[in-house]
């Protein structure tokens, strides 16, 4: 005990809370999420041998990936926008669009999934209005398909695109490009191939993020898809609370969380994770 | 020439982008203002009915009383937590303290689903499951992380030439965390206890599994509501959220503009 409390620094006794707290509440049952997936409902792969067997399985993983590609896709490149004119405007425009940005952030998720019902619905407001000005003459079907699940998740994951392109677009120093230009490279010799990689880390960054968090959203698919998109996670909680299969649903969050500790893995040999998380914490 | 023309079309997208990030919220407000008795845009005429119920159903308002002592409970024990165990990763800094940071991060970005399933497993056997102290003790987990981080970053700028000062002029452990370390890191630990109220006041994928019938909290009313897809009521509760928001927002705007000028001098 002594030589313990010798070799132990003092400051680990106020780390100890959170830390037991972490292990025993949360890693616990994690572990034994992963063990389910196992040995339920009898030991051995089983329940990984239905991705082969199971086509609705197959599927249900197949759309999450297609979404959340698709999410990825289009939350970056419209965040890559929103923070270059960010980096590149007056001090007090950027506050402006800061403020905007952060609001946005705020809003409750419950809050912006009920709106796009009233917006996208078959009589909601854009539906009325595209009417109005006889755009269209039947209604477009926003929801219960794909397309209302992705103006959901894309709404919701700009801001999570935006905030570490904006850590990594702050870092550079601009003289670079004004080298560039003095070197007769055109403007947008100097975006492609100065600007842009240089950007990488927080391109890099904003895509995992994105994407991890995509995979294990929940609210807006179950809404907006209304049962017709059916994805992992919303599967996983059908298994859970309806149908009681912990094994099925176990494996499922096995690969979703093996899937997120490798690009978590490879998001950190792009840029240290804690300024990842710093920046999108602000 | 070009570059300009560029840079002026994509500044004009971002703020169309921007608006278009903050405005479909707003449709909450008219919504909330029909005299119909179902949700619609109200045409002509305009009601606070659905206020008038919100504020004297007295579901709605358990439910906004239990989402506040949930988020206040997790508000205190993650920022006690989490301001703890930063400091104390700030004093080791070793190589396996900032492994345990990384781990503690976890909870931060490992998929909700995951999380509520596993708080779900767990909360069976410990018959948490629909109780204060369940909901608390899971939102504190997910909310520490937040602590962790927005501590951290005050520590970063603190210089531990003033710790040693204060133990060279006598002074305890304690009474330099007290006298020296907290105030430094005031702001750090009212953003984080800001998160954390925040993040257990709106959090549901984890309320869903582990909540049922005696604790109701806002966020799982307003899913509800979400879900029958009839009833006006959620959209007042949506304006009244986002005024909260909006509040919280400005009080937070005002705090770090306040801490930036401290620092200035």
């Amino acid at each position: 005990m002594h030589a313990l409390r010798k070799h132990l620094h003092p400051g680990w006794l106020i780390i100890a809370p959170l830390l037991v707290l972490v292990l025993a509440l949360y890693l616990g049952p994690i572990l034994n999420i992963l063990w389910l997936s196992i040995t339920d409902p009898e030991p051995g792969f089983g329940n990984y041998a239905k991705l082969g067997e199971s086509d609705a399985l197959v599927r249900i993983i197949w759309t999450t990936v297609r979404i959340c590609i698709i999410t990825t896709i289009f939350s970056v490149t419209l965040g890559y926008s929103i923070a270059y004119a960010m980096v590149h405007c007056h001090q007090r425009q950027k506050n402006y669009m800061l403020t905007l940005l952060l609001v946005s952030f705020w809003i409750s998720i419950l809050v912006r999934t009920f709106s796009w019902l009233m917006l996208l619905g078959r009589k909601g407001l854009v539906n009325v209005a595209l009417e109005d000005i006889g755009l269209i003459v039947e209604p477009i079907a926003f929801m219960r398909n794909e397309l209302g699940v992705l103006i959901g998740m894309i709404h919701y994951m700009i801001p999570y695109a935006v905030l570490p392109l904006l850590v990594s677009m702050q870092a550079i120093d601009h003289r670079v490009m004004d080298a560039s230009r003095n070197l007769g490279a055109t403007g947008s010799q100097t975006f492609w191939r100065i600007y842009l990689p240089l950007t990488t880390p927080g391109l890099v960054a904003s895509t995992l993020l994105v994407f991890i968090l995509s995979l294990g959203f929940y609210v807006t698919p179950a809404v907006l898809g209304g049962g017709k998109v059916l994805m992992v996670a919303e599967y996983i909680s059908v298994q859970l609370l309806v149908t009681l299969k912990w094994g099925t649903a176990a494996m499922l969050a096995a690969l979703m969380l093996f899937g997120v500790l490798a690009m978590l893995w490879i998001m950190s040999r792009f840029m240290k994770l804690s300024t990842v998380f710093g920046g999108a914490a602000r | 020439m070009r570059a300009g023309l560029f840079s002026l079309f994509n500044r004009i997208g971002a703020w169309v982008l921007l608006l278009f990030l903050v405005t479909p919220a707003l449709i909450a407000i008219p919504v909330s203002l029909t005299p119909k008795r179902f949700l619609s845009m109200p045409s002509g005429e305009l009601s606070l009915r659905h206020f008038q119920k919100l504020f004297t159903s007295e579901e709605w308002l358990s439910s906004f009383f239990q989402s506040g002592v949930i988020a206040v409970s997790t508000s205190v024990l993650a920022t006690t937590l989490g301001t703890l165990c930063a400091i104390g990763l700030w004093r080791v800094s070793s190589k396996y303290s900032e492994l345990v940071r990384a781990f503690l991060l976890l909870p931060l970005i490992i998929p909700q689903i995951i999380s509520a399933m596993a708080f779900y497993r767990l909360w069976i056997p410990l018959g948490l499951l629909d109780s204060y102290a369940g909901l608390i003790l899971a939102h504190t987990i997910l909310a520490a992380p937040m602590v962790l981080i927005t501590v951290s970053a005050s520590l970063a700028t603190f210089d531990p030439k003033l710790e040693q000062a204060s133990k060279n002029l006598g002074a305890s452990n304690w009474t330099t965390m007290r006298r020296v370390i907290l105030p430094s890191i005031k702001p750090g630990v009212f953003a984080g206890a800001l998160f954390a109220f925040i993040l257990s006041w709106d959090e549901i994928v984890v309320t869903l599994f582990i909540s049922k019938f005696s604790v109701y909290t806002l966020p799982r009313r307003m899913w509800n509501g979400i879900r029958e897809n009839t009833d006006p009521t959620v959209a007042a509760a949506a304006v009244v959220l986002i005024a909260i928001t909006l509040i919280a927002f400005v009080v937070f705007a005002i705090m770090s503009r306040r801490t930036a000028k401290n620092t200035e001098v």
